[in-house]
């Protein structure tokens, strides 16, 4: 900018202002987004002709089944396993994201070997695993001294295949939600707790009612991501016949052949729930971030949840 | 029952109205000394200002007061007892956290950055203590809080988080928050030292009117004018040691010791 000169401000004459509004834009030619355009029309006209005219897709058959009895029992089951194995996942994840910032060396050791091991190995083999734990352990007893057995009972009998589901997949599940929650906790200023503590808060007051609280603003975004992959996650336990969505679709095609259609069945289901859940998330995140959104128009909450968490970078 | 004030008081020397009263305090973290014996006295009622350079000290020393910090050596009284220990059988035994979190509530303390709680209201953070740590019925504690909302001049602020107020603001709800556990002595962590010069007025507005109330107040600052004016002693602290100290307005007129001299001329 060069200096401004006094007369510069001064209103100009009209026949310039009339020169200056006849001038015209000429927008900037974008080619690479023309041809980019035109390439995903054609590949989109392509995906959805395959769809449209191939037969072997079976869309009536699909429909036919989209609602079948067991078909609808797989889904409430799927859905109970996701619901009961996330919310012991979020507790015990808390538990070892706490033990994770405590003071106590073998509290931090603990829960890092924890989460090293459960993250670490596959979910799969921790389902067969525990499915199979009677291999190792014949039977579970108590016994106290001077009481005797206060109780007993054989491996088998209480190792179902979905409650050795729900236990491996939430112990499975709780090592990713223990780093979620730890992240959240350090996200969380130490100004805050030291706030509380010379106003004399003791540490479990702390952690409960100061930094839980606002870790939760960090940990809601990926905690719904991980909400997500859970469900998807769960056709894994068809690997031990227990009948989920995926168990009850295969269960039907072993006998029908009808594998394609009855897979578009599965596929439509998942893709409803997870739709469902992210509106469920958006909702979560407003409740849990309302110290620092309740500004945002309602607009902008719209976009957000359109484009997940990663909105909050150009809404900050 | 021991560590009580009069015991204490026959046994340490303490005066009779003392509100802080540490001799000999010293800490270290690891090899490196932060503080090497310091006495400090600081009667009921008084105002002390400590100033120094950074890494003098004087904020550790203010987190020993109400045992952010535990001490490495020396004694530290608050109203004539110990914040974290009881003294029995020439043993002095930490107390267990939540005597320690009663004892501590009485020690009210202010923040450079404030440290409101981001996730709550202005009301919110006034009454969480009160309610959680005094057991105070909740409308009792809104009354009062809405009160000390009115003496710090943000009655309009009630429902606001903290994100939305000015710096200056802030610290105001900070303060209101302290004085809703009614505290024995505040201590403050230079409390204007993040803020805009034009929002410093209005904080230390707020001091003055509690210094003039009565409070106790240990004020580590950089308001050489606000020590001068409202201080009744003012301390300097250099190298984890008390340099010099006395009447605010004699030592800033005629500091004794070279480092002070050198140390107001930067300030001044």
């Amino acid at each position: 900018m060069s200096k401004v000169d006094a007369s510069e401000t001064r209103p100009q004459p009209s026949s310039l202002v009339a020169d200056v509004d006849r001038l015209v834009v000429v927008p900037r030619r974008n080619y690479g987004i023309w041809i980019g355009t035109a390439l995903t029309l054609v590949l989109s006209f392509f995906i959805l002709r395959a769809f449209a005219v191939n037969p072997a897709f079976g869309w009536e058959t699909a429909a036919g089944y989209l609602f079948h009895p067991s078909i609808m029992r797989g889904l409430l089951n799927t859905l109970i396993l996701t619901v009961v194995i996330m919310a012991l996942a979020i507790i015990i994840g808390t538990v070892v994201a706490v033990m994770r910032v405590s003071p106590s060396p073998v509290l931090r050791g603990f829960a890092g070997a924890y989460v090293w091991f459960f993250r670490g190995v596959p979910a799969l083999i921790q389902l067969i695993f525990w499915f199979n734990l009677a291999l190792l352990v014949r039977e579970i007893s108590l016994t106290l001294p001077f009481v005797g057995e206060v109780f007993s009972i054989r491996t088998n009998d209480f190792m179902t295949p979905f409650f050795s589901a729900v236990v491996a997949l939430s112990l499975c599940e709780a090592g990713y939600m223990a780093e979620i929650i730890r992240a959240g906790i350090k996200s969380v200023p130490s100004g805050q707790s030291e706030a509380a503590s010379a106003l004399g808060m003791p540490y479990r007051n702390i952690l409960k009612r100061i930094v839980l609280p606002q870790a939760m603003r960090f940990v809601v975004p990926p905690t719904g991501n991980e909400a997500i992959n859970l469900l998807k996650m769960t056709s894994l336990v068809t690997f031990i016949a227990v009948d989920d969505l995926f168990y009850s679709a295969q269960s039907i095609y072993a006998r029908t052949f009808e594998t394609i259609p009855l897979l578009i069945v599965v596929a439509v289901w998942y893709l409803a729930v997870v739709s469902i859940m992210s509106v469920g998330q958006h909702f979560l995140e407003r409740h849990f971030g309302r110290s620092e959104t309740r500004t945002d128009s309602w607009a902008l909450r719209v976009i957000r949840s359109a484009f997940g968490s990663r909105a909050k970078e150009f809404s900050a | 029952m021991s560590n009580t004030p009069s015991e204490n008081r026959a046994r340490f020397g303490v005066p009779e109205n003392s509100m802080v009263f540490a001799r000999g305090v010293r800490k270290s973290y690891g090899p490196l000394e932060v503080l090497k014996g310091v006495d400090i006295d600081v009667p009921a009622g008084s105002v002390a200002c400590i100033i120094g350079p950074s890494g003098s000290g004087k904020s550790t020393f203010l987190r020993c007061i109400n045992h952010l910090e535990k001490l490495t050596g020396g004694i530290l009284l608050v109203d004539g007892a110990f914040v974290g220990y009881d003294l029995r059988d020439d043993r002095l035994y930490e107390v267990k956290d939540d005597e320690l979190c009663q004892r501590r509530a009485e020690i009210g303390m202010l923040f450079q950055s404030f440290n409101l709680f981001s996730h709550m209201t202005v009301m919110e953070n006034l009454v969480e203590a009160p309610i959680h740590v005094r057991r105070m019925p909740a409308e009792q504690a809104k009354a009062e809080a809405l009160e000390l909302l009115a003496r710090v001049g943000l009655s309009d602020k009630v429902d606001r988080y903290p994100r939305e107020l000015s710096g200056g603001q802030q610290q105001r709800v900070a303060i209101a928050r302290a004085m809703a556990m009614k505290p024995k002595v505040l201590l403050f962590d230079e409390p204007t030292s993040a803020l805009d010069p034009e929002l410093v007025g209005e904080v230390l507005q707020v001091m003055r009117d509690l210094a003039e109330a009565g409070m106790t107040m240990v004020v580590v600052t950089h308001e050489i004018g606000f020590a001068r004016e409202i201080g009744d002693q003012l301390i300097f602290m250099d190298g984890g040691v008390i340099v010099e100290q006395g009447d605010p307005r004699e030592m800033i007129a005629n500091p004794q010791s070279p480092r002070t001299r050198e140390f107001l001329s930067k300030v001044l």
